[in-house]
């Protein structure tokens, strides 16, 4: 069917293009079963497919295609003192006993390689341009960056592609989101994707994949473009993507998993076919102009309630519709903030630099610029924690950990961590955190926690000063 | 899978928009290796006090929150964390619908793999049900997926949208995974034309 002439005359997206090429079967009646090139698999989601597995007596179709690693339990703390949380332990495990029995291989808490899912694939060379990418997992999109088609499953799914290497799916809608021009000092991804969000809302993207397009885009680091296609599922979308070119080759090449010699330029030659054709259309666009951005920082319970960095706290009785209004209300009110003044000022109790939004290395970089030379707030406990050992090995040969630990933070092992809460690593009830994470649903960093999401800049600043605080001060 | 049948039952109503699984299952509740016991902590933190005893005013502590079958939630419902554990939650607890504008996209594909069905209203018409069952928390709806419609409280129904595969597998009660199997062949012949770039055994580690 993809052979005939006019289909493939007609100019595609990227994300049509990936999704044709993995095209298993389409029958009448049924979803699209497409095929999966990497999947991921981590402690937290993927017991219960294990499970499932021993009791149809099935194996896993392609453990050579599968990569396993430990994070979202794993405690922060020094990795040779023992697991103090047995039922995280226990679940640790059952883990390694999962991946043992069915022949696939992982990062253990040992590993020198550990780290968050989203951040070891990219690392590794495992995540390339062109593929499908799955995890039980929201935050897949990240490996959007490198023009893969990656997106979070459930536990169902995690099985079905244990099992089969396949999942049934429907196509989903096109959307660009066009970034053109230039960032101003002080304002970076984190802050271009917190602005898409608050503009379309969290449930803007649902049922479509987002193309992240544009000058400022192409501009971008692979690890910036990571955090912008990481909040994707924050716009409602289960996934976003870049369309590689060179900068994402520069990335990838020589990195362990990823092809060497004749096969890297064969792949580089299929992946250079991959971007949106001229003339492509999408479902759906909505234009962002880089230069007109701010530092964003988020107030509320969801991630679409962001501002910029110096405006107000919107009041919720300038709003007509009664959920709507309801909803932030409850929002305010669990955040215990007053609206119709900004941010800044506002003291805070912990700041939070991970996760697999923003705890690679260019971000321990930007944090560390700040902290140089500068101490933090006695009222404030600061938790840096690499988003993995390899991360981890390269801030300490730069000395970012001494810088960290001289401003008076904590300097961690690699994890999820505060970003999801589930390590130990959490907010006290009514605690504020300036965090560099992805999510600031109530309770999502300890319950009673409050946070504001915002950059590793704005957080590092908010840290040394001990109240919100717009960087631009301090550069 | 149990066969979804045609039920009649209450609305449990929660009106607040975006509810996401971290409200539905905190995140704290996920390190178990079962789905036992997923129930007992649906919507843990809005649902009991910091000392363990539940929140007289929450719904799922009031009479129309145990007496339904059905929850009434907000537009954009199962938002986040992709957790199967949030759909799971629901189920045990005793839900095997939920009523909203809109789902997010992976809470929807989890729900449906469990039996629990997803419908989506529009807006006018999921407004008339926090309405009526604000004035009368014993009104009632009917749920009929095969005809995909939705009896309501004053008799007049509404069509539903569902993917036709995932409501053949729920009306019969069969998972996606046996499909998936069943087509072993197509997937071999795919792999056998694909050249692949990554291998994750080839590194030893």
């Amino acid at each position: 069917m993809q052979q005939n002439g006019s289909l493939k005359r007609k100019p595609r997206t990227i994300i049509e293009k990936v999704w044709d090429n993995h095209v298993v079967a389409e029958r009448p009646g049924a979803p699209t079963l497409i095929y999966i090139d990497l999947h991921l698999v981590h402690e937290v989601t993927s017991p219960q497919a294990f499970s499932g597995l021993r009791e149809r007596g099935l194996t896993v179709r392609r453990p050579d295609l599968t990569f396993g690693t430990t994070d979202h339990s794993i405690p922060t703390y020094d990795r040779s003192l023992p697991i103090l949380d047995k039922v995280a332990e226990a679940q640790i495990v059952q883990f390694e006993k999962n991946c043992r029995e069915f022949g696939i291989p992982f990062f253990g808490p040992q590993s020198k390689n550990q780290g968050i899912v989203h951040i070891i694939g990219p690392e590794q060379g495992l995540t390339q341009p062109g593929m499908t990418v799955v995890c039980g997992d929201s935050h897949t999109a990240t490996h959007g960056a490198f023009g893969a088609l990656a997106f979070g499953i459930g536990t169902s799914q995690v099985e079905h592609v244990l099992a089969t290497q396949c999942l049934l799916q429907s196509r989903s809608k096109t959307f660009e989101v066009r970034v053109e021009g230039t960032l101003k000092p002080g304002v970076g991804a984190k802050d271009i994707v917190l602005n898409l969000i608050s503009r379309i809302g969290i449930g803007g993207g649902t049922g479509c994949v987002f193309e992240y397009s544009g000058s400022a885009i192409r501009s971008l680091s692979m690890e910036e473009r990571m955090t912008i296609c990481n909040m994707s599922i924050e716009g409602g979308a289960r996934a976003g993507l870049v369309a590689p070119d060179d900068t994402t080759f520069q990335y990838l090449a020589n990195r362990p998993y990823a092809p060497k010699g004749a096969d890297w330029d064969r792949a580089v030659k299929s992946w250079r076919q991959l971007p949106t054709d001229e003339g492509a259309t999408f479902d759906k666009r909505i234009d962002i102009d880089a230069s007109s951005l701010e530092p964003m920082i988020t107030f509320g319970t969801n991630p679409g309630m962001g501002i910029p960095i110096t405006a107000a706290v919107p009041d919720p009785a300038a709003i007509n519709d009664p959920v709507e209004r309801d909803t932030l209300g409850k929002a305010l009110r669990y955040m215990d903030l007053s609206s119709g003044k900004p941010l800044l000022g506002h003291p805070v109790n912990v700041v939070f630099i991970g996760s697999c939004t923003n705890s690679r290395i260019s971000d321990l970089r930007a944090a560390a610029a700040i902290f140089k030379g500068r101490k933090v707030s006695p009222n404030v406990k600061v938790m840096v924690v690499p988003g993995s050992q390899q991360v981890k090995e390269q801030a300490q040969a730069e000395g970012l950990d001494q810088v960290f630990k001289e401003a008076g933070a904590d300097w961690r092992e690699a994890g999820c961590s505060m970003c999801i809460a589930m390590n130990g690593d959490q907010l006290q009830p009514g605690e504020y955190s300036v965090s560099t994470s992805n999510r600031n649903f109530e309770g999502r960093q300890g319950k009673g926690g409050r946070t504001f999401l915002a950059s590793p800049l704005t957080a590092a600043a908010s840290a040394i000063t001990g109240v919100v605080t717009d960087v631009r001060t301090m550069l | 899978m149990e066969k979804f049948t045609t039920f009649t039952s209450r609305l449990a109503p929660l009106g607040i928009d975006n509810i996401d699984t971290d409200q539905i299952i905190p995140a704290r509740f996920l390190k178990t290796t079962s789905k036992a016991g997923l129930g007992d902590n649906l919507f843990f933190d809005w649902r009991y006090l910091p000392d363990g005893t539940p929140k007289p005013d929450f719904l799922l502590n009031r009479p129309e929150g145990h007496a339904a079958q059905i929850l009434l939630a907000g537009d954009n419902f199962g938002c986040g964390s992709s957790r199967e554990h949030a759909p799971w939650a629901l189920v045990q607890y005793g839900f095997r619908a939920v009523i909203s504008t809109s789902f997010a996209d992976i809470f929807r594909g989890n729900s449906l793999k469990n039996s629990l069905l997803p419908i989506a209203v529009a807006p006018d018409v999921h407004k008339a049900l926090f309405t009526s069952v604000v004035a009368d928390p014993a009104v009632t709806v009917t749920v009929n997926l095969a005809e995909q419609k939705l009896v309501l409280p004053d008799g007049s129904a509404v069509s539903f949208p569902i993917d036709e595969f995932a409501k053949t597998c729920m009306l019969q009660g069969v998972d996606e995974l046996g499909y998936i199997l069943q087509s072993a062949e197509y997937i071999s012949a795919y792999e056998s034309t694909r050249q692949l770039t990554v291998d994750t055994l080839s590194v030893a580690i």
